[in-house]
């Protein structure tokens, strides 16, 4: 469980491009300062599946690594359960947009990682093969990352990252690279599966139908520095949600496409 | 037998057809050019006089004991110096500075400093080995994805477990391609200093019957040279292909 409390976080590095663009421009100058995020404001319930939507380069990612601890703010706070954070803990497990599962490792290696700590091997045994047959990769204990196709890879990351049974779980554009089938698969997947476990997640993705169908909070950040332009809760929705046939999530769709600068939504 | 094994030894037999056509042709002296007959009825002469042998285990020896030095040293060393950059500040310019020094320049030296005898020649081939296996390792390092650092750090691995669980894994194919080009470079320069300090090894055999003019027995140093070459390289191909390496050629 893990409530979440963004206070007034800022985020600005330097420019340290080796190549000069265009010096009179202030934004890409050498050297420069540029401003990531400005003054973010929000706050997740304990359990809330949220969804942050964003064009890309707006700052999302960013949030995310400092969420986990692998950055630091350059002001504000970032508080979980009222604490700050202050580095990556296994409290809070990151799943990677690209590959985080260690090549060299089988499945079973990787999800053992999250469980190091119990030493009874028959016990761990248990804990290891239980979240893998959660996520649905029965018989590919022995497998390495290369011989599993994207979706299995990203099963057996979310499985270690469970293992470790952890407060939240940050996920950043966990569905990039699927194809289509294997995305609908997952959504519903990740959905159920925070039914089940009631976690907070935190993740990141630029598909609006995405969010709209998993999220309980959907927040959108845009602009150059960022900024949060909606961050609103959908109640009375239950799962599985039919995009279409939900008047408030129709109209929350437009409204996002809308912010995000399209009109015509087809 | 398939076209894997046929086709070189097709190549083989061509080759030395060709060697003896053209010394017959020429008319050599055995002095000056043996052809293939007398040079493999010279393999066989010093195989079963056991010459072959002892200088062949002489310079396996000094090749064995100046690589493994040199792997056991200059391994670590790479990943100390890839993982701290401080360090690596501190001592990269002076590596590249030697690392470019032939390790026949370092002859003189080493036979000052270490005498006649089997250590100046492992030095000379710890220094031929020690620098490339240092750089390769370092960059190996350097080069593995930030995002199996981040992970560490997100499942709490304590510093053993970074060396042990992704550095040493994360750099194994690396390292197996440099110690396959590296001991190719040990075996050229093992005759080289096989040449200067001692009285063993198959440089020395080669330098003795060149002063003996027997070129045929020179000839058996330089086929020994190489089928035994041809042997490391298979075994180190070999290393490639075990498990704990094998993800690397997927990547």
């Amino acid at each position: 469980m893990a409530h979440i409390k963004i206070e007034n976080l800022n985020k600005r590095y330097i420019n340290r491009r080796k190549t000069r663009r265009d010096d009179d421009n202030p934004e890409t100058k050498v050297g420069a300062e540029v401003v990531v995020l400005q003054d973010i404001n929000l706050e997740f319930e304990d359990g809330e599946m949220v969804c942050i939507l964003g064009s890309s380069g707006c700052g999302k990612s960013t949030m995310l690594r400092m969420l986990a601890g692998f950055d630091r703010p350059t002001s504000g706070r970032i508080l979980i359960d009222g604490e700050q954070v202050k580095g990556p803990s296994s409290n809070y497990i990151y799943v990677f947009q690209h590959n985080g599962l260690l090549p060299w490792m089988t499945i079973w290696q990787n999800v053992e990682l999250g469980v190091r700590h119990i030493k009874d091997e028959e016990e761990r045994g248990d804990v290891i093969q239980e979240y893998i047959d959660m996520v649905e990769l029965t018989g590919f204990e022995d497998h390495h990352i290369y011989q599993l196709s994207g979706g299995m890879r990203r099963r057996a990351e979310l499985a270690r990252a469970l293992a470790v049974e952890p407060d939240m779980l940050i996920m950043d554009e966990p569905f990039t690279g699927l194809d289509f089938l294997t995305r609908m698969k997952m959504r519903e997947e990740v959905v159920n599966m925070h039914e089940y476990i009631g976690k907070t997640i935190v993740m990141v993705t630029h598909d609006i139908d995405d969010a709209l169908v998993m999220g309980d909070r959907i927040v959108l950040m845009a602009g150059t520095p960022a900024e949060v332009k909606v961050s609103q809760k959908i109640l009375d929705v239950p799962h599985p949600r039919n995009l279409e046939k939900e008047p408030t999530l129709c109209n929350l769709r437009e409204e996002l496409y809308l912010k995000l600068g399209v009109s015509h939504v087809a | 037998m398939n076209r894997r094994y046929i086709l070189p030894l097709v190549t083989f037999i061509i080759i030395c057809l060709i060697w003896d056509v053209v010394v017959r042709a020429n008319g050599w002296s055995v002095q000056v050019f043996p052809g293939p007959l007398v040079a493999i009825n010279s393999v066989w002469e010093l195989i079963t006089n056991g010459t072959l042998f002892k200088h062949t285990v002489a310079s396996l020896y000094r090749v064995t004991a100046g690589f493994y030095l040199a792997a056991l040293i200059g391994i670590p060393l790479g990943m100390i110096l890839g993982r701290i950059k401080v360090i690596k500040d501190a001592f990269n310019p002076l590596i590249q500075f030697l690392r470019p020094i032939s390790p026949l320049a370092w002859i003189p030296l080493a036979v000052i400093w270490l005498g006649i005898g089997d250590p100046p020649a492992i030095f000379l081939i710890f220094m031929s080995c020690f620098f490339t296996l240092l750089v390769s390792t370092m960059i190996a390092v350097e080069s593995i994805s930030p995002i199996y650092f981040q992970v560490a750090a997100n499942f709490g691995f304590s510093r053993y477990e970074v060396i042990t669980k992704i550095v040493i894994p994360a750099v194994i194919p690396e390292i197996v391609t440099s110690l396959r080009l590296t001991v190719a470079i040990a075996w050229l320069v093992v005759v080289a200093a096989e040449m200067i300090a001692v009285q063993s090894g198959l440089g020395y055999l080669i330098l003795d019957s060149r002063n003996a003019l027997r070129m045929d027995y020179v000839m058996v140093g330089m086929i020994t040279i190489g089928a035994i070459g041809l042997l490391l390289d298979y075994i180190m191909l070999r290393l490639a292909r075990v498990d704990c390496a094998f993800w690397g050629s997927l990547k």
